[in-house]
């Protein structure tokens, strides 16, 4: 503001752009004012500045905190300070923008106190990784409910030394105390760090998700389980899944389970799995009927062994590479539950069978996904008429339908869209 | 009034099907064909030999057309904004034509010529040949916004006219009414350079497979619509290792630098099926090349900032990996998985690969393997392939890499299995890659999986003498799927657990396009943040003296598009999936 006092002193700006204020202070007019005279902005009653201040984004408010004293005060509330995404990212490694190091030291200065929803985002170089523990070890004063640890490209906080990053976030373990969900895939997490997680936060973890963690074992997801009775969602990788661990979650004193998230990976090919029990999945269910079961696949085909020869209430299924025919078909013979498929590839053999099946069985199935597999016209729309409108996602690769007698590719997109009860087309890809 | 004409050859390399040329000839008493080239930018841009040479032997087949009809073309060196003040005074020229380009830079270049000539008096006809439709027109039909779901736009091409009718080649007589003066030192002042003038060694591709011109291509577009007829078959065919080796009638580098005319391709595909399947209009996917090509015409025309991810109303802002040596690994080859290889071998020895080799390699740079952004795929593709212009490439790299045009990303092309799928004898690997043409059917997708005893008797061990694999593919898709997933759920507001349900939907879809009506409320989703048009719709951009058209025009590298602004560059989408939740807190 340029003309008149500001709140305090003498205004902050150096050329800097207050929003607009000097032209249009001239011309507002306050409602029933009596004189012509232009609104004095230091009346704004800091309920409304703090208002206008939730709407705009970190970078403008920043600019308008150097207007005013009074508006640098506002800047400053606690209320403002909850949430914070610390980006960082180098510029060798990445073309996103990083947080300002000054803003971060501010940050850290005048409002660890006030944090209680922090992310951190990061590159894949090691030095952004390294920052991210860097200010994780100094938020000391802080009481935070969520943590996330996000990797927005290779995962650099692998390549961290483990003690290093392990002490960070001990600190954050330790004094929050009050943590409701943590996101921490991908990172060289261990069991004794869990452990001081469980002794200090038991009572508040809702959400804990920790796929590729390869430093936990078994036993240490066991004893999270066990000791915090309020987890309603877990996502972990398939070696740390044991019998035991479902049927801590189904425990009497355990909160019903909304969601368990399992990766299933192999690391080198030919690797066996080990089973669960269809009675441990079964005490799953009858403990949360609803809950969600999301099950990413990443195998080779012939490593498909122990998988879907029981029953298994999984809802989401997701295969990240080619799958068989025939674990196909067990899918459908093993899977009642199963809201959505998703199948990146699968071969050159028509998934005709597989596919009826599947519509027979899984009658909660809404959502399709077929990559690189071939399914003929006829069983294809025989599919989608024996689903019906309850199908609210079909995304069929356009190579996948196999033209028969009974329907060319020009033509099936309006059989299929007569059984769905909207338009519908496959996805395709340029074929320049 | 004498009228000399020059006509200006960019694209559109040929005599046929050439309404620009023809108005050139157009009761003009003399007329020269001029093709505009600075030797010292063929040494800075990255295009590659291949290109290069192509260009030039389209050249000197048109200048050998040319010669049969008593004239030649004129290759005129340096910039077109310093060689034509010089040759309308030289030549005394009255009247300028060119073929339309569609492509923002291309316009901006033109507009600046067109204001030139304007203060020169010289006259210019402008006539749009390149694609079958006016983009412009495109757009006008879809609510002033050019489509972005490729079934949008088929079914607004649906709703159109047959493309216009092609013209017939330039006769002799067309050409001995009006004279052209060729001075002895033709050959030196105007002849084709050759390859070493433009500053390169070598000659390229000696196996010579695609070979320029427009001879050349009505050859291969009589073969292409042989073997068509011979297989009476206009079903999608099976992929097999043939396939993907270079094809004696493909066409798209053809299309791409305008030595056959789409609209010859267009109906001679189309009366032939009428021919043959005795059916009175063929199904739009007969000629589902030529609209792909189309479509990307039309996305990009008003976009400068098509070709990059920043500053691109239509591309998602995804946090690319900068890894500069695994980019590298990919261009060169030498990523240690065969598959991957062999295609970037044959792109970069021949200059073509087919579509599905494209999405292989596209994939695994960007979302399947290597996280690297589209823009470093799409600069190897300008340097190396063929049939790559700005619009097609730009548009279809964002699209392979799921980052535009609201694609599903689940599906993800193993370098390994969706190799052995397309050619399970490996008969492409063993061309492209000698080393390994003694490694058995079962490994020579995966070399590293080999036991040492196979190796040593293939005589290629992996680690020495072929690379090992530079990544853990089962291991990157699977961190991919996530960074995508979480891309497009911020995008999206969404918080459930469906794969499928993370993309957004548009509404553009759903609706049928409106040509004049302004229910454009329903079709904002998706579309509010491409910038309007910036020429008044118009469906042939022929009129002369016309001022440099519009507001938007921006330079192709250098200012920031208006748009930059980190609010506007997200997508806007209306989000049809069931159950969206909003985030309740995370971001301020």
């Amino acid at each position: 503001m340029k003309r008149g006092q500001a709140r305090g002193g003498e205004a902050e700006g150096r050329g800097v752009p207050g929003p607009g204020a000097p032209e249009a202070c001239k011309r507002v007019r306050r409602a029933g004012a009596e004189e012509d005279g232009p609104v004095d902005w230091r009346l704004l009653p800091e309920e409304i500045l703090l208002i206008i201040f939730q709407y705009l984004p970190l970078l403008d408010r920043a600019w308008a905190s150097r207007v005013c004293r009074g508006w640098n005060d506002t800047f400053h509330t606690p209320q403002l300070w909850r949430c914070f995404e610390f980006e960082l990212n180098q510029p060798a490694s990445s073309y996103l923008k990083a947080t300002h190091p000054d803003l971060i030291k501010q940050i850290i200065t005048r409002h660890s106190n006030h944090l209680q929803y922090v992310s951190f985002k990061v590159d894949s170089s090691t030095e952004s990784a390294e920052a991210a523990c860097d200010i994780l070890s100094q938020l000391v004063n802080c009481s935070l409910k969520t943590l996330g640890l996000i990797s927005t490209a290779r995962p650099s906080f692998m390549e961290l030394p483990k003690s290093h990053f392990i002490s960070a976030l001990t600190v954050v373990f330790v004094n929050s105390k009050s943590l409701s969900s943590l996101k921490i895939d991908d990172t060289p997490v261990d069991d004794p760090s869990l452990k001081v997680l469980v002794a200090n936060n038991s009572d508040t973890l809702k959400l804990l998700k920790m796929s590729s963690c390869p430093h936990v074992s078994p036993a240490g997801i066991l004893c999270v389980a066990d000791q915090c009775h309020g987890l309603r969602e877990l996502a972990l990788n398939y070696h740390l899944l044991s019998d035991e661990l479902l049927l801590a979650l189904s425990s009497e004193r355990h909160v019903h389970l909304e969601h368990l998230r399992i990766d299933v990976v192999s690391e080198t090919p030919g690797q066996t799995f080990h089973s669960i029990k269809k009675s441990s999945w079964d005490a799953m269910v009858r403990h949360s009927p609803q809950f969600n079961l999301v099950m990413y696949y990443f195998l080779y085909e012939n490593e498909f062994g122990p998988f879907f020869r029981d029953e298994v209430p999984v809802t989401h299924l997701y295969f990240g590479r080619s799958v068989s025919k025939e674990v196909l078909g067990r899918v459908g013979l093993t899977c009642p539950r199963l809201v959505e498929l998703v199948v990146c590839a699968n071969g050159l053999r028509p998934l005709d069978e597989e596919l009826i099946r599947i519509a027979e069985r899984c009658k909660h199935l809404s959502a399709i996904g077929l990559g690189e597999c071939e399914v003929s016209c006829s069983a294809f729309v025989e599919f989608v008429k024996m689903c019906g409108k309850r199908l609210s996602q079909l995304s069929i690769m356009e190579e996948v339908l196999m033209p028969d007698n009974q329907y060319g590719l020009d033509d099936i997109h309006w059989e299929v869209s007569k059984h769905l009860g909207r338009v519908w087309f496959p996805d395709m890809m340029p074929t320049w | 009034m004498v009228v000399n004409s020059v006509h200006w050859f960019r694209k559109g390399l040929r005599l046929h099907d050439n309404p620009a040329l023809q108005e050139a000839l157009n009761g003009a008493d003399t007329v020269r064909c001029v093709y505009i080239l600075d030797p010292w930018f063929a040494g800075s841009a990255i295009v590659g030999v291949n290109r290069w040479r192509f260009l030039l032997e389209s050249l000197e087949d048109l200048d050998t057309s040319l010669r049969k009809l008593n004239s030649r073309l004129f290759v005129v060196r340096g910039q077109p904004t310093d060689v034509f003040p010089r040759v309308f005074k030289e030549w005394n020229v009255t009247r300028l034509t060119f073929e339309y380009d569609s492509e923002p830079y291309g316009k901006e270049r033109d507009a600046a010529i067109i204001k030139m000539a304007h203060e020169y008096g010289v006259e210019t006809v402008v006539r749009n040949t390149h694609t079958l439709y006016s983009p412009d027109r495109i757009i006008e039909m879809n609510n002033h916004s050019p489509p972005l779901t490729f079934k949008r736009f088929q079914a607004i091409v649906n709703r159109l006219e047959l493309p216009r009718k092609p013209l017939p080649t330039v006769t002799q007589e067309q050409m001995d009414r009006c004279r052209t003066q060729i001075s002895d030192n033709h050959d030196e002042r105007y002849g084709v350079p050759s390859l070493e003038e433009l500053g390169f060694k070598s000659q390229g591709d000696r196996t010579h497979v695609w070979k320029g011109g427009e001879t050349e291509s009505m050859e291969r577009l009589n073969k292409h619509l042989d073997r068509k007829a011979w297989v009476a078959n206009f079903e999608r065919p099976r992929i097999t290792a043939q396939t993907l080796f270079a094809s004696p009638t493909g066409l798209s580098p053809y299309l791409r630098f305008g030595c056959l005319s789409c609209r010859v391709f267009y109906y001679n595909l189309r009366d032939l099926y009428i021919k043959l399947r005795r059916r009175s209009s063929p199904p739009l996917s007969l000629f589902g090349q030529l609209l792909w090509r189309e479509f990307f015409y039309t996305a990009g025309t008003n976009n400068p900032n098509f070709d990059r991810m920043e500053g691109n109303p239509i591309c998602v802002q995804i946090p690319w990996d900068h890894n500069p040596e695994a980019l590298a690994k990919w261009a060169e080859g030498r990523t240690g998985f065969p598959w991957i290889d062999a295609i970037m071998t044959q792109l970069r020895q021949e200059g073509w690969i087919h579509h599905l080799a494209r999405h292989a390699v596209a994939c695994f740079l960007t979302r399947g393997d290597l996280w690297i952004s589209w823009e470093s795929g799409m600069k190897v593709f300008e340097e190396l392939l063929l049939d790559a212009d700005w619009s097609v490439n730009a548009g279809s790299w964002m699209w392979l890499s799921c980052s535009a045009f609201f694609q599903q990303f689940f599906h993800c092309y193993c370098p390994v299995g969706f190799g052995r799928r397309t050619d399970p004898t490996g008969e492409y690997i063993r061309r492209y890659i000698p080393k390994l043409k003694d490694y058995p059917n079962r490994y020579i997708y995966e070399p590293w999986n080999a036991p040492e005893s196979v190796q040593k008797a293939a005589n290629c061990i992996v680690g020495v003498d072929y690379p090992k694999p530079m990544v853990n593919h089962a291991e990157s898709s699977r961190l991919n799927i996530e960074r995508m997933k979480q891309v497009y759920q911020q995008l999206s507001h969404y918080r459930g657990l469906s794969l499928l349900a993370s993309v957004p939907t548009i509404q553009e879809e759903a609706e049928p396009p409106m040509s004049d009506d302004s229910q454009a409320s329903s079709s904002t989703a998706g579309q509010g943040s491409t910038p309007p048009p910036s020429t008044p719709p118009n469906s042939e951009p022929s009129s002369p003296t016309a001022a440099a058209p519009g507001t938007h025009i921006q330079r192709k590298r250098g200012l920031p598009s208006e748009l930059t602004s980190k609010q506007k560059t997200k997508v806007k989408h209306a989000n049809q999936a069931k159950g969206v939740e909003q985030i309740i807190d995370e971001k301020q």
